[in-house]
């Protein structure tokens, strides 16, 4: 069976390696920290489950410090040849799409696919993480694909790869670490007494003050949490399920998919959701943090609107 | 009254903060999950416990790293230039109908569970930034810098509208069984398709709202390249 582990594995070799070549690149007067930052988060992926996690929690922490503290830095890649990209675009044309829709391709194959094909009574791909398994195999395939069209060694799409991940730099660990603070508000029960403090300024008898107050608190604790997922059962329990579906006689699969949908607003609003609103501003070189936020926020606001609408009319009897 | 403790509160006023000031966002977050860990009273080691098993649980987020070898190696063979010169060739290809086409293909294929074909690394940065701005020039000439910019973000900004809001009407998606498992727990059986379904009216709603602020793009952008240098 091929699980989840196996990808990491993949992972953190990819990552290791890249550790190896960001330690050697002397273009980078950060080499030594920027290397370990790599080879710590290598380690994670092959070794995390392995360890103590309170030794994991340490590890946190310093990866944590290594990146705020400015030790991540990328080298200076060699750039390309002028003129090569045009005309490698020109001699490959549409066959330079193929690997770049391999990936999902692949994925879906795996998704669809595979997902029940056994083998001597084994599932091929770990049944609990079909999508991420095939994702990983759909990587490693699609890699194999442009390796063979653009005719270069494994270890330039290595390096490639590296000069991805150096262009994206600390950014690349926020989401598992916003991810990571997001457990820690939920065993500190944050959430509990966010919607505490919601309660505590609704007016009960009032349908439209609790609509307007589980919305709203909705997208308050998403923001904050950078995740609807994290959100929902909290402020469901402590605002929406009291006073919405118990007193006002709500009905609750409605009032479940707007709120849900009413926390997704508040995702396109935080920089919490890391890897929405500022990986992308990364990977595209926006000289502004926010200016995916400042895109997403005309959209998120008048669909938060019309969303607290809907609860309005179509959840409450 | 007993309610829930408020101390842990505190973590949130260091996110506020810390992002109010523009510090570094990896260590406003460490910083934060450290102050809420002890404001609730954690010892040490079970705070370091908590971030660890946290961390290698959330380890499918970095996975998107994969992606990066074959991104980086087609960037390298010209598949951005590729990509900018067949819009050129597309004669009705403009900057807001590309990305609405993008919206439209992005909800529908979310909605039947593809999440994974689009995505920042995958298709935001090699393909659908450098089409947009290739159109925009094909239609209004050379942009401004802060123009080519917001087209870029928008670009971003329309990949996570069309994801958030199809997946939500697909059965099988995480948060229509998170939802029918809430309330389960509580003593409501509720049917997943049931669920689903109510998605559909935001998911329209967002392809209306979106959509039509795509399309207003090509007459700001008119507007924006005559005003520029």
């Amino acid at each position: 069976m091929i699980r989840l582990q196996h990808v990491y594995l993949l992972l953190g070799l990819l990552l290791a390696w890249a550790a190896v070549l960001g330690l050697r690149d002397r273009s980078n007067p950060r080499r030594w920290t920027t290397g370990l930052f790599w080879a710590l988060l290598a380690f994670a992926f092959l070794a995390g489950d392995k360890v103590p996690t309170a030794a994991m929690g340490v590890l946190v922490l310093v990866l944590a410090l290594l990146a705020g503290l400015g030790g991540v830095r990328g080298g200076a890649p060699r750039p390309p040849a002028p003129g090569s990209q045009l005309r490698e675009a020109q001699r490959l044309g549409h066959r330079l799409l193929a690997p770049a829709l391999l990936i999902p391709g692949l994925t879906l194959l795996g998704v669809l696919g595979l997902k029940h094909l056994r083998l001597g009574g084994v599932p091929l791909l770990e049944p609990a993480s079909v999508t991420l398994v095939s994702l990983g195999l759909a990587c490693a395939g699609a890699t194999a694909v442009a390796l063979r069209l653009t005719r270069v060694r494994p270890g330039v799409a290595v390096q490639e790869g590296r000069r991805l991940l150096d262009a994206i730099g600390w950014a690349a660990l926020l989401p598992l670490l916003l991810a990571t603070l997001g457990s820690v508000f939920s065993v500190c029960g944050v959430g509990e007494a966010v919607a505490a403090l919601v309660r505590l300024g609704v007016p009960a008898h009032s349908p439209l003050a609790a609509v307007l107050a589980y919305g709203l608190g909705m997208v308050a604790l998403t923001m904050i949490m950078g995740n609807a997922f994290a959100a929902f059962p909290v402020m469901t329990a402590g605002v929406g399920l009291p006073l919405l579906v118990r007193l006002h006689h709500a009905d609750p699969a409605i009032l479940g998919a707007l709120g849900m949908l009413t926390g997704y607003c508040g995702t396109l609003l935080t920089p919490m959701a890391a890897n929405f609103n500022i990986v992308p501003v990364v990977l595209l070189d926006l000289p502004d943090p926010n200016a995916v936020i400042k895109a997403q926020a005309p959209t998120a606001l008048a669909l938060l609107a019309v969303n607290l609408t809907f609860i309005y009319w179509l959840a409450l009897p | 009254m007993t309610g829930p403790a408020l101390w842990p509160l505190l973590g949130i006023a260091v996110v506020v903060l810390g992002f109010a000031v523009r510090a570094n966002p990896v260590l406003v977050v460490a910083a934060a999950a450290v102050v809420t860990g002890l404001a609730a009273r954690l010892s040490l080691v079970q705070l370091l416990q908590v971030l660890g098993a946290a961390f290698v649980k959330n380890r499918f987020l970095m996975l998107f790293v994969l992606t990066l070898p074959v991104i980086g190696l087609l960037e390298r063979h010209g598949l951005r230039e590729h990509a900018q010169a067949w819009v050129r060739r597309l004669r009705a290809a403009t900057a807001g109908r590309l990305l609405l086409l993008y919206l439209l293909l992005r909800q529908v294929a979310s909605s039947l569970g593809l999440t994974s074909l689009g995505g920042h690394p995958q298709t935001v940065r090699p393909l659908l930034a450098p089409m947009a701005e290739a159109a925009a020039e094909q239609t209004h000439g050379p942009l401004p810098e802060p123009v080519r910019q917001r087209l870029r973000a928008l670009a971003a900004a329309t990949d996570n509208v069309g994801l958030f809001f199809g997946e939500d009407i697909f059965i099988a998606f995480g948060a229509v069984l998170l939802i029918q498992s809430f309330f389960r727990d509580q003593g409501l059986v509720l049917e997943p398709l049931a669920i689903a379904l109510w998605g559909i009216p935001t998911a329209l709603a967002a392809f209306l709202i979106h959509g039509a602020r795509l399309l207003r793009l090509d007459r700001t952008l008119a507007r924006d390249a005559r005003s520029g240098p």
